[in-house]
C-alpha cells in the first residue's frame, strides 16, 4: 500500500533521498516529465490540457533525529531536526542512518529517580539512544556524526478507517500527489515533492521560482485538536471531517475568493471538508505565495491526530476527500470555472 | 487633509481584505496617476510617469493601507465569537474595545474572569455581538471574517487620534504628494501595500513587480514621549523621523544622510529614529531581487496597535514637504 | 597583504551590521590586488570575482560576512547619557566596566557606567542588570555631546585585535572576520592558477541581523554551488561537546539540512588528499549562517558550510587560531580547483 510504504521510509530535513526515489519509482512510465534541483525538490510534469501550468506541493520530510555523538559506553547522543515535544521520545525504537540500524530510547528506570525528577519531563541530555554497542569506538563504525534518526513505527490500520503510523505530515500529501498524476487530470500540472519543510518551509520558495506557476495547491498535514483537555474554541481541524481548507496561519492568509469556489465545489459534489480554525503554524503556501510577483496559492491540510509523534493517526477517507476535492478542482480549472485570475 | 485621513481611517481594510480601503484610495487617485493596477497580493500600484521613462529605474514610494484586526475562529453556544489576531496586537488593549464585523454588526471585547490580569492572552478573551445564541450569530459573522476597531476619526488641536492611523496616515501623505507632484525624471510609483501587519508581505512582491532603484516607505513609528516608556529620542510634533534602524531595515546611509542634507537645506525639522522593535515595508523593498536602496519617512505615533492612536499634524505636514524636496532633486543613486 | 596583517586591519575595522563602509573598504582595498574585479552593490556586500576556465557558466560562490554585533545610539538624555540599542545577538552581562568607542561625526570614547558595590543592596548584585538600565558615560554635557555624536551613530568595543602567542589571536568582530579571512586566503592560494569555473569571493553585510547581505548577493550572482564559512564554538569546559570544535583541529564541516551530501563528500575528499584535518559536527537547524538564504536563492544552490572555532562569541574577546583560517583557506581554495562543470551538475538530484 502507498501510503504504508511512503511513511515507514524515513526522511528527515536534508535527508529526503529515499523517500525521493520511492516517488520516483511510483511516477516512472506515466508520461511524467521527472526532474529534481540542486536542493533535492523533486518534480513531476504532466502536460493533460491546455490550462496555465498548476502546482500540486507536499514536503517529503518528516521530524526526526540527528546523531550528534557519542559517550564512552557506546551510546547514541542526538538531537531534535524539526519541531518536536521530547516527551513524546523516551521509550521508543528508532532507526539510524539510511541503513536502518535499530535502536531504542533509554531512559534512567523510575526505580532510580528522585521524586522530584519524576515530575519533570526528560531533557535532551537525559535521552541516549542504545544501538547495543560496547564501546564509543563500536558505535562510530556503525553510525556516522549527522546520521539521521527516525521513528521505527509500523504503518497500519488500528480501526476499519484509521491508520496508524509516524510521518502522515506530509507523505499523506505526497500519497495524493502520486494518486492525483495517474488520474491523468485534464490540465497542465506540475507535482513539487519539496524538502525542509519541517525547518523553515525551506525547499517550498525555490520550487516554486523552477515551476512558475499560475495558480499552486498546497497538501499538508495538520493537527486534529479534537481530544481531551483541548477546548472546542482551540481546535484547529476534526479528525474524520473531511480535508481542512486554511483560511490563515502564521505565513499565510488565505485568497478569500479563491477558498470560496473551493467550498462551492466541495459542496456541489457532496465532499465533506472543514475550516482549519487556528492562526498557528506556517506551511509551504507560506514561501509559495510571496515567491516573486506573487502566486495564487490554497492551503488545503489533512487532519493528523498526534502529529509529529512515533504514533500518528489518519482517517483515510479524510485522505479520499482530499484526492476527490483536489480532482474535482482541476476539473474545474479545465472548464474554466476557477477564479484563477484573481487578486485578494 | 483632515478629510481625507478620516476618511482613509474610518475605512475598513484588515490584511487580506484590502478591497475597501483600496477603492476609497483608488478614487482619490484615479485623476492623478498615469496608471493604476491591482496585483496578486492586492497591492494598489499607480504609476506618475518620469521624462526619463524606462531609461532609468523607478523610485518606489510605499505606504501600507491594511490595518489589524481580529479573525473569527470560532462560534460559542452562546454566541460568543472567539478570535486570534491578525498582526501583532497586545491584548491589555483590546480589553472594552468596539469591533465592527465585515457585516457591519459591532460588538464589544471582554476577557474570562482572570485572577492575573497580566496573564491575558487572545484565547481568553471574545467579541460579544449582542446575541444569544450560535445561529443567530451567524446572521453577522462567518468563520474567517476580519473585526476591527470601531473608532471614529477627532481631531485633538494638533493631534489626530483615531483607529488605523498606522499606516493610514502614511496613505494620507502618499496622497498628498502625489497631488501636488510635478513631473520628475524618474518614474514614480506610489504603492499603497497590502498585508504588511503580517510580515511586509505586499511591498515584497510590489517590489519584486516594480524592480526600483529606490524605495521610500512612509509609517509610523513609535514615541518615546509618554509617561515611563523605554527611552528613545522621538516625540511628537518635532517633525517626521528619519529612520535610522527598526528590525527590518537599517537604513542605507547614503539615502539616510542624503534625507538630513535636504531637512536641513529646506529648514524642515527632523528627528532620527532608532527602533528597538518593529518592521515596516522598506525591509521587504530592500531585500528585493540583488538589493534595494531603500529608506524610510517615519511619523512618531502613540498608542501603536491599539484602538486609538496618535499622531501629530506638523509631523505629517513636514513629512509631505521632505518627500517633495526628495523626489524634486532628481536623485542620482546607482541603476 | 599577509594573512595576519588581514586579519588585524579588519578586525579593528568599524563595521556592525549596516554600518560596513569602513571595513569594506579595508576588504576592497586588499581584494583589489588579488582578484581579478572588485565591487560593492547596493546593499554593501563586497564582491571579488576570480575568472576561471568556464566563464559563461554560473560562478562559485563563497561568503563569509563582514559585519560585527554593536550597538547604536538610542537616545541621549539631558544629562549626556547615553541609551543604546543592540544590533545582533549581545549579552548585556558583558557592558558593565567595558570601554566602548562611538563612531560619530569624531570617535568618541567612553565607558559602560556601573553603579559601585558600595550603593547596591546585596540581593541586586545577584540579578544581571538589563541593557534597558545600562548607560554610556562619554564625560561630556549634552550640549557638547551632539556636536560630536548624534542618534543612531554606530557604538563598538573599543578593542584593538592582539595575540596570545604567535597562532592565538584575540580581539573584537572576529566573529565572522575569521572567515573573511579564510576568503583572503582563498584569494592569495588562487593568485597565479585557474579554476574551473570563475569563483566569486563575497563578504557579505547584515549577517547578524537576519542574513540580508546573503540574499541580494546570491540573487545578482545566480550560483549553482557556494560555499559559507563561519566561525562555531570552540570547546571550553561546560560547553557540551557535541556542540563544539577544537582549536587547532582545522576547520569543522557542518552536517546537516545546508550540507548538500556530494559538497560533503568531495570537501571530506579534498581535504583527504591535502592534508588537511577537518572535524565532522552535527548542526540540526540550518538557522543563523549565510547558507540558510544561499540555499533558498532562486531556483536553488547546492551548498556547504565550513566553520572556524572561536571561543567567546560576541565578546570584545573573541578568541581564534590563525592555523584554523589558514586551513580553512586553503580547503576552500583546493574545492575550487576541483569543482568543474561536470561536478556541480552532478549536485542536482537526478
Amino acid at each position: 500500500m502507498l501510503i504504508k510504504e511512503l511513511t515507514e521510509v524515513p526522511g528527515i530535513a536534508g535527508r529526503e533521498g529515499q523517500v525521493r526515489e520511492l516517488i520516483k519509482e511510483q511516477l516512472k512510465g506515466q508520461d511524467l516529465a521527472l526532474s529534481g534541483d540542486a536542493m533535492g525538490n523533486f518534480y513531476a510534469r504532466w502536460e493533460g490540457g491546455q490550462t496555465p501550468l498548476l502546482m500540486l506541493a507536499s514536503h517529503m520530510d518528516e521530524v526526526g533525529f540527528m546523531v550528534m555523538g557519542y559517550d564512552n559506553s557506546g551510546l547514541i547522543k542526538f538531537a531534535p531536526v524539526g519541531g518536536i515535544d521530547l516527551r513524546v521520545v523516551p521509550g521508543k525504537k528508532v532507526y539510524l542512518g539510511d541503513e536502518k540500524t535499530p535502536g531504542v530510547i533509554g531512559v534512567k528506570p523510575i526505580h532510580m529517580q528522585k521524586k522530584a525528577e519524576q515530575n519533570r519531563p526528560f531533557s535532551r541530555q537525559d535521552l541516549l539512544i542504545d544501538i547495543g554497542a560496547s564501546s564509543e569506538n563500536e558505535a562510530r563504525k556503525k553510525v556516522n556524526i549527522g546520521d539521521q534518526i527516525t521513528f521505527s513505527t509500523t504503518t497500519e490500520f488500528i480501526s476499519e478507517r484509521v491508520m496508524k503510523g509516524k510521518a502522515f505530515d506530509d507523505r499523506a500529501g505526497c500519497a495524493a500527489i502520486i494518486e492525483i498524476l495517474k488520474s491523468r487530470p485534464p490540465v497542465k500540472l506540475c507535482g513539487a515533492f519539496t524538502v525542509q519543510e519541517e525547518v523553515g518551509l525551506r525547499g517550498a520558495g525555490v520550487a516554486a521560482s523552477n515551476v512558475g506557476p499560475a495558480l499552486a495547491l498546497v497538501l499538508e498535514g495538520t493537527t486534529a485538536s479534537d481530544v481531551p483537555e483541548s477546548p472546542p474554541h482551540r481546535y484547529s481541524t476534526t479528525m474524520g471531517e473531511g480535508p481542512a481548507l486554511t483560511i490563515m496561519d502564521r505565513s499565510f492568509l488565505a485568497n478569500q475568493k479563491l477558498n470560496q469556489r473551493v467550498m462551492e465545489l466541495a459542496e456541489r459534489e457532496g465532499i465533506k471538508y472543514q475550516l482549519r480554525r487556528t492562526s498557528i503554524g506556517g506551511t509551504d503556501s507560506g514561501p509559495i505565495h510571496l515567491r516573486e510577483e506573487g502566486i495564487p496559492t490554497i492551503g488545503l491540510s489533512l487532519p493528523c491526530r498526534y502529529i509529529h509523534s512515533p504514533a500518528s493517526l489518519l482517517n483515510m477517507d479524510d485522505l479520499q476527500n482530499m484526492i476527490d476535492l483536489v480532482k474535482t478542482i482541476l476539473q474545474d480549472i479545465a472548464e474554466g470555472g476557477f477564479p484563477i485570475g484573481t487578486t485578494y | 487633509m483632515e478629510q481625507l485621513i478620516k476618511k482613509l481611517t474610518e475605512a475598513y481594510g484588515p490584511s487580506g481584505r484590502e478591497e475597501q480601503i483600496r477603492e476609497v484610495i483608488r478614487e482619490e487617485i484615479s485623476d492623478l496617476a498615469d496608471e493604476i493596477r491591482v496585483d496578486y497580493l492586492g497591492n494598489l500600484i499607480a504609476l506618475k510617469k518620469g521624462t526619463a521613462s524606462g531609461k532609468k529605474k523607478p523610485i518606489m514610494l510605499a505606504a501600507h493601507m491594511d490595518e489589524i484586526g481580529l479573525m473569527i475562529t470560532h462560534i460559542e453556544e452562546k454566541g460568543f465569537l472567539r478570535f486570534t489576531g491578525v498582526g501583532g496586537i497586545a491584548p491589555s488593549r483590546l480589553t472594552g474595545a468596539r469591533m465592527i464585523l465585515p457585516s457591519g454588526r459591532k460588538g464589544l471585547i471582554y476577557h474570562e474572569p482572570l485572577k492575573d490580569s497580566s496573564k491575558l492572552t487572545l484565547e481568553k478573551m471574545y467579541l460579544d455581538i449582542g446575541v444569544e445564541t450560535e445561529e443567530e450569530a451567524r446572521e453577522f459573522v462567518t468563520i474567517g471574517d476580519i473585526a476591527v476597531a470601531d473608532e471614529p476619526f477627532i481631531v485633538l488641536g494638533n493631534r489626530f487620534l483615531a483607529k488605523a492611523l498606522d499606516d493610514r496616515i502614511g496613505c494620507a501623505i502618499l496622497i498628498l504628494v502625489l497631488q501636488q507632484m510635478e513631473k520628475t525624471s524618474r518614474d514614480l510609483y506610489f504603492v499603497f501595500t497590502s498585508q504588511e501587519e503580517v510580515g511586509l508581505r505586499g511591498a515584497r512582491t510590489s517590489a519584486f513587480g516594480i524592480d526600483p532603484g529606490l524605495g521610500l516607505a512612509v509609517d509610523v513609528t513609535m514615541a518615546g514621549d509618554t509617561p515611563e516608556v523605554k527611552k528613545m529620542d522621538v516625540k511628537l510634533g518635532a517633525g517626521a523621523a528619519i529612520k535610522v534602524k527598526d528590525s527590518s531595515l537599517i537604513t542605507s546611509p547614503l539615502i539616510r544622510d542624503k534625507m538630513i542634507e535636504i531637512a536641513e537645506n529646506e529648514k524642515i525639522p527632523y528627528q532620527l529614529e532608532v527602533l528597538p522593535r518593529g518592521g515596516t515595508d522598506a525591509g521587504g523593498i530592500s531585500l528585493t531581487r540583488e538589493g534595494v536602496l531603500a529608506g524610510c519617512v517615519s511619523i512618531p505615533c502613540r498608542y501603536v496597535h491599539s484602538p486609538g492612536e496618535m499622531v501629530d499634524r506638523r509631523d505629517v505636514e513636514g513629512a509631505v514637504k521632505l518627500l517633495e524636496k526628495m523626489l524634486q532633486q532628481d536623485l542620482e543613486f546607482p541603476g | 597583504m599577509d594573512l595576519k596583517s588581514f586579519i588585524e586591519r579588519i578586525s579593528n575595522s568599524l563595521g556592525i551590521s549596516g554600518c560596513e563602509q569602513e571595513v569594506a573598504g579595508e576588504i576592497t582595498m586588499a581584494w583589489e590586488q588579488i582578484a581579478d574585479e572588485v565591487r560593492r552593490d547596493n546593499l554593501g556586500n563586497v564582491i571579488a570575482l576570480k575568472k576561471g576556465k568556464n566563464s559563461h557558466k554560473p560562478p562559485l560562490m563563497l561568503a563569509a560576512h563582514q559585519d560585527e554585533i554593536g550597538f547604536l545610539v538610542r537616545d541621549i538624555d539631558k544629562d549626556g547619557f547615553i541609551s543604546l540599542d543592540p544590533i545582533g545577538g549581545i549579552d548585556p552581562r558583558l557592558l558593565p566596566g567595558q570601554e566602548i568607542k562611538i563612531w560619530g561625526r569624531e570617535e568618541t570614547l567612553g565607558v559602560v557606567g556601573a553603579r559601585p558595590p558600595h550603593l547596591q543592596k546585596p540581593q541586586d548584585r545577584e540579578k544581571a542588570i538589563p541593557l534597558e538600565k545600562i548607560f554610556v558615560d562619554c564625560g561630556l554635557k549634552k550640549e557638547e555631546l551632539e556636536k560630536k555624536i548624534r542618534i543612531g551613530d554606530a557604538v563598538t568595543f573599543h578593542q584593538k585585535m592582539g595575540w596570545l602567542n604567535e597562532n592565538i589571536g584575540y580581539g573584537k568582530a572576529l566573529d565572522d572576520r575569521a572567515g573573511v579571512a579564510a576568503l583572503h586566503q582563498v584569494l592569495l592560494e588562487l593568485k597565479d592558477r585557474t579554476t574551473p569555473l570563475d569563483v566569486a569571493v563575497v563578504a557579505t553585510v547584515q549577517e547578524e541581523v537576519g542574513i540580508r547581505g546573503a540574499i541580494t548577493s546570491s540573487f545578482a550572482l545566480n550560483p549553482d554551488l557556494g560555499l559559507a564559512v563561519d566561525v562555531a564554538f570552540a570547546s571550553r569546559p561546560g560547553l557540551e561537546k557535541e556542540m563544539t570544535l577544537n582549536s587547532n583541529g582545522g576547520p569543522g564541516l557542518e552536517i546537516g539540512p545546508h550540507m548538500h551530501p556530494g559538497v560533503l563528500e568531495k570537501l571530506k575528499e579534498v581535504a583527504g588528499e591535502k592534508e588537511i584535518p577537518i572535524q565532522l559536527i552535527g548542526v540540526p537547524h540550518p538557522g543563523g549562517t549565510d547558507t540558510y538564504v544561499m540555499q533558498m536563492n532562486r531556483c536553488g544552490m547546492a551548498t556547504g558550510l565550513l566553520s572556524i572555532p572561536l571561543a567567546n562569541m560576541h565578546s570584545p574577546v573573541e578568541v581564534i587560531d590563525i592555523r584554523d583560517v589558514r586551513r580553512t583557506g586553503r580547503l576552500m581554495a583546493s574545492f575550487c580547483l576541483q569543482a568543474d562543470v561536470e561536478f556541480v551538475e552532478g549536485l542536482k538530484c537526478l
